[in-house]
This record gives C-alpha cells, sequence and structure tokens, in this order.
C-alpha cells in the first residue's frame, strides 16, 4: 500500500490497513538498532523538529533517538525554552518554525487537539506525541509492535487495560487500534476512572479486576497520576491498589503466558507490584525497544520519502519471515 | 422623523393574533394604523409585497462588550450586528469590564447606546456587586439607572441564599433575575459537554446535571419566593423537563434557548473548532430533540443568542484555552426561519412570538408588538431568499461563529427604530439613532 497521510494525529482514523503497515515498516527497521554502527541515511538532509510543551523522558528520546538512526537533522524546542514563555501564542510559534523549512513536526502538549489544529495550520507533516487525554498514537502502535512481536498476532487476543481509563490517551489509542485489528478490549477500573459511554468505542467494562484479568492474553497496566488524589476520584492510593493493584497472584487469573506491559512512568507498588513489574511476565523494556522502531517507521512514512524503498524492504522482511516460518 | 407607508407585507404580530396582509402607516416614530388597505398621500411608501412585516425582534441576552473588551465588541456595532439580524431591542448582560454592577457603568451604557448605537439597548444589572457571587448589588439603585432584569449571567449565583435574598429582593420592583444555571463543582474543570464524545476527545466534560441541579434548586426558590425567575440558555433535555413540571405547578418562571442548541451538538466539536466552544456546551442530540419538544410545547418562552464575541486571537488557540462562546445575533432569525419554522417545528407566529412579544413580557418592556400607537419598531424580511452565511458580511467586530458557510434561508431588508430606518434593503442608512 501507499501511505497517502501529511500527519499521524491519532488511530481513531486510521484504517487497520495503515496500522499494519505501519507495524510491518517498524519491523524492518527494528534491526538497525542492534547494528554497530546504528544509522541509516534514509532521512539525510530531512530537518525534523521535536516540539515537547509537556514533560517526557521517554517519549521524547524515542523519537530523538528515531530520527538520529535515519540520519534527520533535529530541532528540539520545549516550553521552558521556547519564546512562548514570553508569551507567544503557539500558533505563532509553530508557523515562525516552520518558515525555516522544516519537514515533520513531532508535537506533545497537555491539551486535547492542539496537533489536530497545528495539522490544519502548517504545511509540514504533525506526528501526534500525546495531547492531553485524547491520543498516543506511537505508544499505542509500539505496543501493537511489542505484542504481535511475542504473540505472533493480534487478532483474538484478550487485552486487559486496568487503570484511570478517563485521563488516559494511551488507553484511547490503545482501544481505537487493537478492537481494528480483532484483538478484543477490557477495560477495567472503579467508575470514576471509567469515562461515560466507552462501550460505545468497541470495549468491554468490568469493574473487578479479576473478572478483566481473567483468561487476559495481555495486561496493561496504566500509571495511576498522584495528581488525581485528593479530586476524589479515589479515597487513595492505598485503596486503589487493595482492589485494582495488579499482584502476582491476581496476574494468575490471566493465561500463564499472559504479557505484562506499562507505558511508564511506573508507580511501584501502586498499579504494579515490583515482582510484576521485573517478572518473567514483564515486557516493558520491551515496549520501549519497539518505540524506537515504531518511530523510525512513522518518520520515514510522514516524511514522504522512499515510498518504493519500503515496499522493496517490505518484501524482503516478508520473505524472510516466511522462510522462518518454514 | 419621516412617515411612512409599509404596503402589501404580510404582518405577523402574534401579541394582537395577526396574520395576515395589511398595510402599515407609520407617523412620528409611532405606529399610526395597522389595516387591510392605506392610501395616504404625501407619505414614502416601502413596498413589503412578498415580504414579513414583523415586530422588531427583541434579543434579550447578549455581550456587548462595552465597556472593557471593546476590542471584541462596542454598543456600535453591536447594536449594527442586532439590526443586521433584525433585533430592534436588545438586553445586554451585566460582565463587562467594569461590570454593570452600580448605577454608572449603567448609565454609561445608556449613554453610549444613544450616542452611538443604532438599536435600542436594554441593561440588565448583576445580582451581586463585582459578579462575585457573595453580597448582593444595589439593586434598587440599578433599577432606578434603567435596567431591565438582573442576571450574574457568565458566572452562576453558586450560594443559595444569595439567590434566594435577589429573588425577594428584586421582586419589589418587579425585576425579573435571570439565571445562569451551572453548579461550579459539577461543571469543574470541564470543556464540552460530558459523553461519549467528550470520551472519545479525552476533554473534560460537563454533564448535563451540572445545568440541572441549579435549575432544579431555582425553580424550588422561585416557588418559595414568588419571584419572577428566567433561566438562560437553556441545554438539556433535562432542564426544560423541570421546567415543564415547574410551569404545570404554576410556578412563576419562564425561559429562552439560543439558536445553537437546537441546530448543532457535540458531534461537531471532532473538529476541535474553537467557534464551537460555548457555556453551556453543545449537547446531545437527544438534548436537542428535548429543546426542540419544548420550544414546540411552550415550556421554552424565548430564543434569545447569547451573543457573546470574541477576538480571533483569543480563538485562535487550544480548544481548552479558548473562551467560551459565539455571536449569534446576525444568523438568529435565519436559523429560526430554516432549522424550525420550514421543518414545521414552530408555525411562523410562534417563532415570531419568541422573538418579540414572549421576551418583551418577561423583561416588562412595552415592545414587541405592532400595536396602533406603539412605537414603530418593525422588521421587514424576505423569507424565500437563502443565503451562505458570510464572515465578511458580518457587522459584528468578532466573527466567532460557527455558521459561517451555512446555507439558510429567510434574508432581514429593513428594520425601522422609532420610526427610523436603520437598514433598508440590507443596507445600512442610519448611522446613528
Amino acid at each position: 500500500m501507499n501511505w497517502k497521510r501529511k500527519d499521524l494525529l491519532g488511530l481513531e482514523e486510521l484504517k487497520k490497513e495503515e496500522i499494519e503497515f505501519v507495524l510491518d515498516t517498524a519491523d524492518s527497521f527494528r534491526e538497525i538498532s542492534t547494528r554497530a554502527i546504528r544509522k541509516v541515511p534514509a532521512l539525510r538532509g530531512r530537518t525534523i523538529v521535536l516540539f515537547f510543551l509537556e514533560a517526557s523522558t521517554r517519549t521524547r528520546v524515542s523519537f530523538e533517538l528515531a530520527a538520529k538512526r535515519l540520519s534527520a537533522d533535529l530541532v528540539n524546542i520545549s516550553s521552558s525554552t521556547s519564546s512562548m514563555l514570553k508569551g507567544e501564542t503557539l500558533k505563532d510559534t509553530i508557523r515562525n518554525i516552520t518558515a525555516m523549512e522544516v519537514d515533520l513536526v513531532i508535537v506533545r502538549h497537555g491539551m486535547a487537539g492542539a496537533p489536530h489544529w497545528l495539522a490544519r495550520e502548517i504545511e509540514p507533516g504533525v506526528v501526534n506525541a500525546g495531547d492531553g487525554c485524547h491520543e498516543h498514537p506511537t505508544q499505542a502502535l509500539l505496543d501493537m509492535l511489542t505484542i504481535r512481536e511475542k504473540k505472533k498476532k493480534l487478532e483474538g487476543l484478550r487485552v486487559a487495560i486496568v487503570g484511570d481509563i478517563s485521563h488516559s490517551r494511551v488507553a484511547r489509542s490503545n482501544i481505537w487500534g487493537l478492537t481494528k485489528v480483532g484483538a478484543s478490549v477490557v477495560v477495567a477500573g472503579p467508575p470514576t476512572f471509567i469515562p461515560p459511554c466507552i462501550e460505545k468505542m468497541g470495549v468491554t467494562v468490568k469493574y473487578r479486576v479479576e473478572e478483566a484479568l481473567e483468561g487476559a492474553d495481555v495486561v496493561m497496566a496504566l500509571r495511576i497520576q498522584r495528581e488525581r488524589q485528593g479530586k476524589n476520584l479515589i479515597p487513595s492510593l492505598r485503596e486503589y491498589r487493595k482492589i485494582f493493584g495488579i499482584s502476582r497472584e491476581r496476574l494468575r487469573l490471566s493465561k500463564p503466558d499472559a504479557l505484562v506491559m506499562h507505558p511508564g512512568p511506573i508507580n511501584r507498588g501502586i498499579e504494579l507490584d515490583p515482582d510484576v513489574a521485573d517478572g518473567p511476565q514483564s515486557v516493558i523494556l520491551d515496549q520501549v525497544t519497539s518505540g524506537v522502531a515504531v518511530r523510525m517507521a512513522v518518520m520515514y512514512l510522514l516524511c514522504g520519502v522512499g515510498k518504493e524503498a519500503i515496499s522493496r524492504q517490505l518484501s524482503a522482511v516478508s520473505k524472510k519471515q516466511k522462510a522462518e516460518s518454514l | 422623523m419621516t412617515n411612512f407607508l409599509i404596503k402589501g407585507g404580510r404582518v405577523v404580530d402574534p401579541a394582537n393574533n395577526l396574520d395576515g396582509v395589511k398595510d402599515i402607516l407609520v407617523e412620528k416614530g409611532k405606529i399610526c394604523a395597522v389595516s387591510d388597505r392605506i392610501e395616504k398621500d404625501g407619505v414614502r411608501v416601502i413596498s413589503a409585497e412578498g415580504k414579513l412585516v414583523l415586530p422588531g425582534l427583541i434579543d434579550m441576552h447578549v455581550h456587548l462588550r462595552e465597556p472593557g473588551r471593546e476590542d471584541e465588541e462596542t454598543i456600535e456595532t453591536g447594536t449594527r450586528a442586532a439590526a443586521r439580524g433584525g433585533f430592534t431591542s436588545v438586553a445586554c448582560m451585566p460582565n463587562t469590564d467594569p461590570p454593570a454592577d452600580n448605577a454608572g457603568v449603567v448609565k454609561f451604557i445608556l449613554s453610549q447606546a444613544e450616542l452611538t448605537g443604532c438599536v435600542r439597548v436594554y441593561p440588565v444589572g448583576s445580582i451581586s456587586k463585582g459578579l462575585r457571587g457573595e453580597e448582593l448589588s444595589d439593586i434598587g439603585e440599578l433599577f432606578e439607572a434603567g435596567v431591565v432584569g438582573i442576571s450574574d449571567d457568565g458566572e452562576p449565583v453558586s450560594d443559595s441564599n444569595l439567590m434566594r435574598r435577589a429573588l425577594e429582593y428584586a421582586s419589589m420592583f418587579h425585576l425579573t433575575v435571570i439565571s445562569h444555571c451551572e453548579e461550579k463543582a459539577l461543571s469543574s474543570e470541564g470543556i464540552i459537554n460530558e459523553g461519549y464524545v467528550s470520551t472519545v476527545l479525552g476533554l473534560a466534560g460537563i454533564p448535563a446535571a451540572a445545568e440541572e441541579v441549579m435549575v432544579a434548586r431555582d425553580i424550588i426558590l422561585a416557588e418559595m419566593t414568588g419571584a419572577s425567575l428566567h433561566i438562560a440558555h437553556v441545554s438539556t433535555s433535562g432542564s426544560v423537563e423541570l421546567i415543564r413540571r415547574a410551569k404545570s405547578k404554576g410556578i412563576n418562571l419562564s425561559a429562552e434557548t439560543a439558536p445553537h442548541y437546537f441546530t448543532l451538538t457535540d458531534e461537531e466539536v471532532r473538529s476541535f473548532d474553537t467557534n464551537l466552544r460555548v457555556n453551556p456546551p453543545l449537547r446531545t442530540v437527544r438534548d436537542l430533540e428535548a429543546i426542540i419538544e419544548g420550544l414546540k410545547d411552550g415550556t421554552i418562552d424565548a430564543i434569545a443568542t447569547d451573543h457573546a464575541p470574541h477576538s480571533v486571537v483569543e480563538k485562535e488557540q487550544e480548544f481548552a484555552l479558548a473562551p467560551p462562546g459565539m455571536i449569534g445575533l446576525e444568523t438568529a432569525f435565519s436559523l429560526v426561519m430554516s432549522e424550525l419554522v420550514d421543518k414545521g417545528v414552530l408555525s411562523l407566529e410562534q417563532a415570531v412570538a419568541k422573538m418579540t412579544v414572549n421576551p418583551a413580557k418577561i423583561l416588562g418592556l412595552d415592545a414587541g408588538r405592532l400595536n396602533e400607537g406603539a412605537d414603530a419598531d418593525i422588521t421587514i424580511v424576505d423569507p424565500d431568499k437563502g443565503y451562505t452565511v458570510d464572515a465578511e458580511r458580518f457587522a459584528s467586530k468578532s466573527k466567532n461563529s460557527p455558521f459561517i458557510g451555512r446555507e439558510v434561508r429567510g434574508m432581514v431588508e429593513t428594520v425601522i427604530v422609532a420610526g427610523q430606518p436603520v437598514l433598508e434593503n440590507g443596507k445600512f442608512v442610519l448611522e446613528k439613532k
């Protein structure tokens, strides 16, 4: 297939084929990060701007490494170093940056819809690296890549997402992505963490974590943001842990080979017990590794280069996979 | 002051149960005669054949932004927008800067209206000093200065006792208390309606209950005090139900809704167009249908615009940062025609009543009717003329309308205020009143 989008804003608008295409492309990029010299010239001469207006370590480093491994030129802007501190509006800041001829802007913003608005305003492509509680498409893609790598498929899997669904962009993007490729998604948390009408997104809701974990192929725990305490969404972190925390004992309700995932950063001992986070079923660090490959794929596709090269590489990958499966 | 004769138009005057082809003679700023056929030499004739001749429309809920935010709207531009929309009277809310919580600001608004306005401006005074919801404004002084109602619009009166006292105190001046119903503890940091769309977009939701809880409270207080209560910008199905029940019990209250609540739903917000951010927020189809039902059965007495101008600078921001509000004066009548009258929801007479005599009654204005001897406030509309809403044509200083580009029907052609043509054939003919 041909990639036709200028932007990657969310998984809600992607078709199943597009999601699979990004995952396939990411698979073909995985190997680069394992080379002695981790760099290819694919995006040489392209300029990518990382525009992060909200705190981030993992996502930012992941995008940065992905760009560098593709030889793109990279500019980093954060709210604390931009002239937005001087009162410049987001619109003016971004228009000035794009006036310097850039190819792709990666945006993280604390407010839903900000990347969508920028995408309409500017010519270069825009990648949503997380907008408020709305979407975080590359996170869901890397989660799906990790699951697909470990389980060799996505269709038919049962995925339990546990935690503050209401405030989670990771949950939303995963719900869109996973349901599109045919996985079944169960979300669990106290009713105060479950947003209204979420069943319409194609998920099942459980208020008992045990029911959500039962028979799960994948258990995804979400970070409980400490700042939610005191807003009466949960009485205390202590009580949350007691009722919803993923312990070794609870994990036994899932399939024996169920994967344990977390988008990070983890509150150890709250949403995940340390022995689960570090246990044999945990793929939390594999997620981080997959992240670089997914972001390389996304940048590569959105910079609009080498579409032929992509299909060549993909056919090589699928030949290799076929050979392996034989 | 010129005298003139409006000939051959379909005169719709709900206050007098009048709907038929009539001539209207205007002399010395007053309506002199309304009759099947009037012949008079030496007066200017305005032909209204094929047109609707209506009492000048009344918008009981606008924000003119002067004093304080003259970059967004002034009394001059706001009243021009009103005239373009067929309104000859507007009631402006007190949340200016400084707010209309004292006679000085009210007098300033009235004098600016006299100097620069082209339609009648009726100030609404604040319920509480500084709109802070703590102490009553000097309501007697506001009344003497000329306010037609009191409201803290933009902010609810969260303190139930303050609301009770406001209702009681205002009743001695026969002033209606206009309530912006929003339980802040429930709306909290909400941006859009709480429902499936807020779930998908990850924007904090404002539940319908935030409005309904306060509508219920105010109904109870209105019953207790017997004072005159008006519920502003009704947006939810539950509010319509509460108001309907209260009216059937004989409680003294009235209600308005705005065109965006019977034309748009929260589904539109998926575009993240900041012109769709408004408070109360756009609700669901179910709510929209209930609003329409409420308009139909008379639960909702008036259609007001809640015209809320905001500058491009403020609207061109992240959705959650853009201030809520949309302009409405210049699109309201066409939306009522296209969405309510054409679709058979309201008869023309019912629709006109909700924009003339009903708001006049609520505010105690001697307006909104075409009686002989009444002030000649008249709006003439071409009901068949369709057009596309065009931001370039707006007289308002702000352009924050979600209806730009929409095809509508019913073009305001001529507007007469106190016997003076302000707009003729869609063009301004009188710069100042």
